[in-house]
């Protein structure tokens, strides 16, 4: 028994190796490197320069700078207002498809949909609904007597319809979730507090959403980490404008690297972004229990 | 007693609405001729055309980023599936030590934000000679399809009944032979689907496709898109029709596989 066991070890780690290694190869040693590059001057444009250790000069140089600051306000800004509407609306759209019986798979199929939408496709779609000065958005406000905005030329209005996009994105997909979630919830309960004469709101507040915290939780964790490194919704719609003034961090960073070419100080702002989105998921998964995530490694 | 059915039937018939709309608007448009455009939207369209489809396929050759696309989902496809099946067996079914760590391991990478490995990616693409090749993509799309296959299919394996493999085992057969024989004609739906989110991912991907290619003979659907934007005006009408052709095969998938997407994504991100 004992050397079955031993040998299904030894062929579990050989089973599992060479993915690993691939994963171990394309993600976590460039990761490192990214590290160790952060701490060099490293301009591809003036090769001449060559490749100069500099120590934290880079990180230096983007703390002190107001356009690194302005773009870590902006990733938190959208991250904060997009996701709050996301989990609300996501919610309430959960407990309202759980009553719904007939159509479910029509349902499912149209709430997937922009999920699963090339978000450079909804990037732009939504730029052509905000642009077109008699469709769909400026039409309709012009009939209830708004003068709409010039969406794109206004450092605040040009959030609107990024926001927007992003919640049409995801709203239905934090819904479908939240609504995994639910229907894991002992229907039995629900009878008990009726009998005892609890109405929707105290079934609300007492039993669904305390069962239902593990699952917000995740969305909320997911949501946040991938709103916070928001790159292709903004890079495509706005490009950061006008100005910088939509500018979030990893658009910022693109630029740097891509654009000037500037590795050793893009390293150091990628290393920020990783950190940042880091220390987040670990306090997330401390608060909500080390058990939650890794449950299935058990 | 209705009203507490009635009023989420509106609710979510109204959301289906508000997340059909926009979808809608960008097919009508995109067969609307260019002097209409920009005019008031009309539920139903006066006059449809075919003048933008024709301009993209071929003015634009927009079959070359469709080719580039479909070659660079499905090799990342199809090499991710294959070693995150092994990797995912083993870390379901094999007692060895430390898989619960590998496991959060898997999960840690599939967090990590993909900018902050653009630059090295692009130092040793570019000191391999792969910026601008297929390869160039497939192995920055590793980094994603990787983790999202090798957690999807745990899942998967995990539900599969364990004693058809044992009594495989006291036959004699070997764990490959299991796997292949016993497991795998099993698992197919699981696969199918894995198959298909992490082509889906890879279709849509935008970052690594923009940082790594550089012209339009590689560029994938959701770059050249991006990068549509002409000299002078912006070519709404054949961007919406392009944005109709990113869409289509995934309103297919959507279509054909919804439920096995929500349980699999369900079982990934709240069970998991």
């Amino acid at each position: 028994m004992t050397r079955t066991m031993k040998n299904d070890a030894r062929v579990g780690w050989a089973f599992a190796f060479p993915a690993l290694a691939a994963i171990v190869l394309v993600a976590v040693f460039p990761i490192v490197w990214t590290g160790w590059e952060s701490l060099h001057l490293d301009d591809l444009r003036m090769p001449w320069l060559g490749r100069r250790f500099v120590g934290f000069d880079n990180y230096e140089e983007a703390l002190s700078s107001a356009r690194f600051w302005s773009a870590m306000a902006h990733a938190a800004v959208f991250t904060i207002v997009a996701v709050a509407i996301e989990l609300v609306g996501g919610l309430v759209l959960a407990l309202m498809m759980d009553r719904v019986s007939r159509g479910r798979g029509l349902i499912r199929t149209a709430v997937l949909l922009p999920w699963a939408m090339p978000t450079v496709v909804v990037a732009l779609l939504w730029r052509f609904m905000f642009e077109s000065p008699a469709g769909v958005v400026n039409g309709a406000l012009a009939r209830a007597g708004v003068v709409p905005p010039t969406w794109f030329a206004d450092a605040t209005a040009a959030w609107v319809p990024l926001i927007l996009a992003d919640v049409w994105k995801m709203t239905p997909f934090v819904a479908v979730l939240l609504l995994a979630g639910l229907q894991n919830i002992d229907r039995s309960l629900y009878d008990a507090a009726r009998i005892d004469g609890a109405g929707w709101i105290r079934q609300l507040m007492e039993i669904t959403l305390p069962l239902l915290k593990p699952a917000l939780l995740v969305a909320f964790i997911f949501r946040a980490l991938d709103a916070f490194r928001v790159f292709d919704l903004i890079y495509v719609m706005t490009a950061g404008g006008p100005g910088t003034a939509t500018e979030p961090i990893a658009l910022y960073t693109f630029s740097r690297l891509l654009q000037t070419l500037r590795f050793g100080f893009g390293s150091a702002l990628s290393v920020i972004v990783f950190t940042v989105s880091f220390v987040f998921a670990l306090m997330c998964i401390s608060f909500l229990g080390r058990g939650a995530l890794v449950e299935r490694a058990s | 007693m209705t009203s507490r059915r009635v009023w989420p039937a509106l609710g979510t018939v109204f959301a289906v609405i508000l997340v059909l709309i926009p979808l809608y608007w960008m097919l009508i448009s995109s067969f609307t001729p260019d002097a209409r455009l920009f005019g008031a939207p009309a539920l139903v369209p006066r006059a449809l055309v075919l003048d933008h489809y024709r301009a993209l396929f071929g003015g634009r050759g927009f079959w070359t980023p469709i080719r580039n696309s479909l070659i660079v989902a499905g090799a990342t496809t199809v090499l991710s599936v294959v070693l995150g099946a092994l990797c995912a067996y083993s870390l379901a079914r094999l007692p060895f030590r430390g898989r619960g760590a590998v496991l959060a391991f898997v999960l840690a990478v599939s967090m990590f934000p993909q900018i902050s490995i653009v630059p090295p990616l692009y130092l040793v693409l570019r000191g391999l000679r792969l910026i601008n090749t297929y390869p160039g993509l497939v192995l920055p799309y590793l980094t994603f399809a990787m983790p999202l296959t090798i957690w999807l299919l745990v899942g998967f394996f995990r539900q599969l009944p364990v004693e058809l493999e044992q009594a495989a085992s006291m036959d004699g057969a070997g764990r490959l032979r299991t796997l292949w024989e016993i497991v795998l004609p099993l698992a197919w739906p699981g696969l199918a689907t894995t198959a298909i989110l992490t082509f889906l991912y890879c279709w849509n991907e935008f970052l690594f496709a923009l940082s790594f290619t550089l012209g339009p003979e590689r560029y994938t659907v959701p770059v050249a898109i991006a990068l549509f934007r002409g000299q002078y005006q912006v070519p709404w009408g054949e961007i919406l029709a392009a944005a109709v052709v990113a869409t289509a095969p995934v309103a297919a998938i959507v279509l054909v596989a919804q439920r096995r997407i929500v349980a699999s994504l369900t079982a990934g991100a709240v069970v998991g």
